[in-house]
């Protein structure tokens, strides 16, 4: 790892001003990205900035929804009693991501402004219409994931919160890949007030997340295991990498959208 | 450099370090606990995890400076004197290692998931295990010792 400082601020302003005085700071979250590639040497950050002494961990069971903390840890989603009764599925996502000592550390904020192509939680985010806070605005998960490792964020803004509204029905299956269970293919599908029915895919586009309007099309029109074999899946603009083909991929999308509306609860 | 103070095994040390020193570095080199080992360097094989605060960590994946202020246990800490772990013991019975370079890491993480977690099934157990690789791949007996180590520590 190259040198670099360490800061530990205090709170958000603190945060912020650390960023702003570095050249090219870095926010540290959970870590489970970025301090592989630290010692990668794939970056080198004259700053790194740990926000777990700000208080952006923790899970609210609002009425309405869920508000889940940005530094919460994926064990903490995946053992909260809150999730777990309110959006199960969000669970089990997280409950899947890496190994146990990933869940350990690895946090959703940290996840969700990496957008990793084959994260899982920006797929959840998307299908729940999910909201996103902070320390400058709130975004709606739609305007929040703009590309493959891209995201609306400013250079100097720290997310605090997610919001997961109302969920009606929510499912998630994903074919992790075998060595780092990151997903080959993820779909997530959803039934919210806030954002109807959705179906969104994680793993697969060249572009990260996205919806599939061919499968929310016939979904709506019939809820059931039919419609989605009888959707074509086009693989045209999918990733084709060492894992998988385009054409495998699009084959994986139809059979995880199956299996996620068979556990769909 | 910043300085670190810190609780390892129940004793307190508190040192000068270099900010991008990493926890497992710190353990072996500063405090020359070398049980836990570095199995690779893309966080990937689990050799080097040990417990902060109670939860298993990859320490090859954490700044020894986010450890300020932590009490972190390796695998020194877990015996009893000469009385093993029930756990270490478990693996020394059920011949759960071969080369044991993977062991200090396998035991660290099975701890944790056996203080967890109650009636493990065999599947849970390969599962909670999936951050730990060994390299001699003698996966069966790691998992019939933390079966039982399971049923003596839940006794
Ligand atoms: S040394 Fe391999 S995961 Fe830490
Ligand atoms: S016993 Fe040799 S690596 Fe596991």
């Amino acid at each position: 790892m190259y040198a670099t400082r360490y800061s530990k601020p205090k709170n958000i302003e603190e945060g912020v001003s650390a960023l702003h005085a570095a050249e090219d700071g870095k926010l540290l979250a959970g870590g489970m990205t970025l301090i592989p590639t630290l010692k990668q040497r794939l970056a080198a950050p004259d700053c790194l900035i740990d926000l777990s002494t700000i208080g952006l961990s923790g899970i609210s069971g609002a009425g309405d929804g869920l508000i889940i903390g940005a530094m919460t840890t994926h064990a903490e989603v995946e053992r909260s009693a809150d999730v777990q009764k309110q959006l199960p599925a969000l669970s089990v996502l997280a409950g899947g991501i890496g190994d146990r000592q990933v869940r350990n550390c690895g946090t959703i904020g940290g996840s969700i402004a990496n957008n990793d192509p084959a994260a899982c939680y920006p797929a959840a985010l998307l299908a729940l219409a999910a909201q996103i806070t902070t320390n400058k605005r709130t975004l709606a998960a739609d305007d929040y994931f703009t590309g493959m490792f891209e995201t609306a964020l400013a250079e100097d803004e720290i997310i605090t919160e997610i919001k997961f509204p109302k969920t009606h029905k929510a499912s998630y299956a994903k074919f992790g890949n075998p060595a780092s269970r990151y997903a080959m293919v993820g779909v997530f599908i959803a039934k919210t007030d806030a954002g109807g029915l959705r179906v969104a895919i994680t793993g697969a586009g060249q572009d990260g997340v996205f919806r599939h309007n061919g499968l929310e099309a016939a979904l709506a029109q019939s809820f059931d295991v039919a419609a989605i074999d009888a959707t074509a899946i086009e693989d045209s603009e999918l990733m084709s990498d060492i894992h998988a083909s385009a054409d495998y991929r699009a084959h994986l999308i139809k059979e995880m959208s199956k299996r996620a509306l068979q556990a769909i609860g | 450099m910043a300085q670190l103070s810190i609780i390892v095994n129940g004793q307190r040390h508190v040192n000068e370090i270099a900010d991008n020193i990493l926890l497992v570095d710190y353990i072996r080199e500063t405090l020359a606990l070398t049980g836990t080992h570095i199995g690779c360097d893309t966080s990937q094989c689990g050799a080097c995890v040990v417990h902060v605060n109670g939860i298993s960590v990859k320490s090859c994946t954490m700044l020894a400076a986010q450890a300020d202020g932590a009490e972190v246990t390796t695998i020194e800490g877990i015996s009893d004197g000469e009385n093993l772990h029930p756990m270490q013991e478990a693996f020394h019975e059920q011949h759960g290692l071969q080369c044991g370079f993977c062991t200090p890491g396998m035991v660290m993480s099975a701890i944790e998931l056996v203080e967890k977690n109650k009636d493990l099934s065999e599947q849970d157990i390969r599962e909670g295990l999936e951050g730990n690789i060994c390299r001699c791949t003698g996966y069966h007996n790691i998992v019939k010792a933390v079966q039982t180590a399971a049923s003596k520590m839940q006794r």
